[in-house]
């Protein structure tokens, strides 16, 4: 009864949300899902040329694009998750006061988060699911692998959007987002992405295993390419977590800031 | 639409707000220092006072969206700490400032909101249409809200407000800023939901606003309630019948107040002008004359409410 009202009382946030698609948006969402893909064909495929061969710690040997491939699929998921956590929904909170006439409604504080989770989640998976389009029709993965994957990256949307939505409750003004972007870049480039985490130096190697991007990239590389050297179980359990506490950081938050 | 268990206690005559001692802190700043308010089904209250009384305070406690410090609030019979998405379901709230979606048409913003309140959409739909025709924004339904007038802006918050068929609408300071036109579109719209049974409860710093809407309401000045009444009370209570403005063509107006004593109950004097309170003008004006003074000009009027606001909130200016 009551998961119901709050399950209905978030889908009418989401809802909001494709009230609001416009023509503009879907630059906007191309955008999103064009980036990754230039960086595969020039980086996978152009660099890759040179890089020849990856062995992967478990042993398996494999082209660089199969390699880099996963790891664009968990960026563009994170990227489409955090741009509409961190941009829109700050906008939304700060400068459109959307959240003042929602919060005069029943909706509460805590379904306002789910509810833009819920939607970031939808627009973050319709980039992997294009993305994994690609990937099976280059033959970087198989179409089997490309199905078992869609899930994983839909967690890593979800991981991503929740740590975004926390972020954005402490943000001051539209400055503190030059800060995101620039961590974001960092994560994009360091977490196992382009070179495997096993090959930096010991300290900069546990600091790069810590990232989430590395754990998102670690489970979708391992089912996309079948390595077995992988740690699945543990990078389910970090990005459910990640989930979780975003999730309830945020809800609190927002309570505080919108409820005074 | 709302928790049916949530119904069942409201206890007959049970006023629709009940607050007692209430009182809003924020840090170590009062905004709302204790008040015992009562409003009634049906009824058309007011809050009135000059900026930073505690109004918009006490409306945003009300409307279950700002925990109260301290004191008891039972609004719908329901505890707003416990019961608000329930309480809010059953209230309509237009608050300060315009908060509309600009991402939405007219339209859109009626039917999106609905879904808030968990309204199918069809239903949601019918509704936007005919809040649109009550507001006269039909015409506009397609429009996004950015090129909108103010006024008209004010009149979709109040149609947003009403969209779930609220028992209580909440308004805060509903016409401040809008031209003559606006407001009094506004009003009359108002004045046709009171009408309908809707309860009204409104905040405002425009006397003649409060005249005009409400039944009875409460001066707040500084976190506090400093009178109670409906308009016409305050009025008997607080000021004269009638008043009576005169302006002398000297450079201090102070030198004539010695002169007028002893005409009317009260003698009040501005730097422009001297204000009589009596009960009758004619007769104060007579004795004025009497005394051989020759004001350059003369108003005679009855006396407004914002003769007791200014009389009991004073004159300085707040912020």
């Amino acid at each position: 009864m009551l998961a119901v009202a709050v399950g209905r009382r978030a889908l009418s946030v989401a809802e909001r949300n494709v009230a609001a698609l416009k023509s503009a948006y879907w630059i906007v969402l191309l955008s999103g899902f064009l980036e990754p893909l230039l960086y595969l064909l020039s980086i996978g495929i152009g660099v890759g040329a040179l890089v020849g061969d990856l062995t992967l710690p478990g042993g398996e040997v494999v082209e660089y694009a199969a390699f880099v491939a996963p790891a664009m699929l968990a960026s563009s998921a994170m990227s489409g998750a955090l741009s509409e956590t961190t941009f829109n929904f700050f906008g939304k909170m700060k400068y459109m006061k959307l959240y003042d006439g929602v919060l005069a409604t029943p909706v509460q504080p805590f379904e306002i988060a789910l509810g833009e989770l819920a939607w970031a989640m939808v627009r973050g998976s319709l980039y992997s699911a294009a993305f994994l389009g690609v990937m099976v029709s280059m033959d970087l993965t198989t179409g089997l692998r490309a199905l078992a994957a869609f899930p994983a990256t839909v967690l890593t949307g979800f991981a991503f959007g929740a740590l975004g939505m926390t972020l954005s409750t402490f943000m001051r003004g539209w400055q503190d987002f030059d800060v995101v972007g620039s961590a974001q870049f960092a994560l994009f480039l360091f977490s196992g992405t382009f070179v495997p985490a096993e090959s930096y130096p010991a300290l900069l190697r546990w600091v790069v295993e810590l990232s989430p991007l590395t754990r998102a990239v670690d489970l979708i590389r391992g089912i996309t390419t079948g390595a077995s050297g992988g740690h699945p179980w543990l990078d389910l359990a970090y990005l459910v977590a990640v989930l979780a506490l975003g999730l309830w950081v945020a809800a609190r938050r927002m309570g505080k800031l919108l409820a005074k | 639409m709302s928790d049916p268990r949530a119904r069942v206690r409201i206890v007959a005559n049970e006023p629709l707000i009940h607050a007692r001692g209430l009182v809003k802190r924020f840090g170590s700043f009062t905004a709302v220092d204790g008040i015992d308010v009562d409003v009634q089904p049906g009824e058309a209250f007011g809050f009135l006072g000059p900026n930073g009384a505690g109004k918009s305070s006490t409306m945003r406690m009300v409307g279950c969206v700002s925990p109260p410090t301290g004191g008891t609030l039972r609004i719908l019979g329901m505890d707003p700490r416990r019961d608000g998405p329930a309480i809010r379901g059953r209230l309509g709230v237009c608050p300060q400032l315009d908060n509309l979606d600009p991402e939405l048409t007219v339209r859109e913003n009626l039917t999106t909101y609905a879904r808030y309140f968990g309204i199918p959409r069809k239903v949601a739909r019918q509704r936007a249409d005919e809040l649109l025709d009550f507001v006269q924004l039909s015409e506009r339904a397609g429009s996004k809200v950015e090129p909108l007038s103010g006024g008209m802006k004010r009149r979709l918050t109040i149609a947003r407000a009403l969209v779930n068929e609220p028992e209580i609408v909440l308004l805060d300071e509903p016409t401040t800023g809008l031209d003559p036109q606006a407001r009094h579109l506004v009003w009359e719209r108002l004045f046709r939901l009171k009408q309908q049974g809707v309860t009204l409860v409104l905040t405002t710093h425009y006397m003649d606003e409060a005249e005009q809407l409400c039944d009875r309401l409460v001066v707040m000045d500084g976190g506090k309630i400093v009178a109670e009444g409906s308009p016409r009370e305050l009025i008997d209570r607080y000021s004269t019948r009638e008043v009576v403005e005169l302006r002398f063509a000297a450079e201090s107006q102070a030198g004539f107040a010695d002169k007028l004593a002893g005409i009317g109950e009260r003698v009040e004097v501005l730097p422009d002008r001297i204000l009589l309170y009596v009960e009758d003008g004619d007769a104060a004006l007579a004795a004025v004359h009497e005394r051989a003074l020759t004001p350059a000009s003369v108003l005679e009027r009855r006396s407004s409410l914002e003769d007791v606001f200014l009389h009991l909130t004073g004159r300085t200016l707040v912020d």
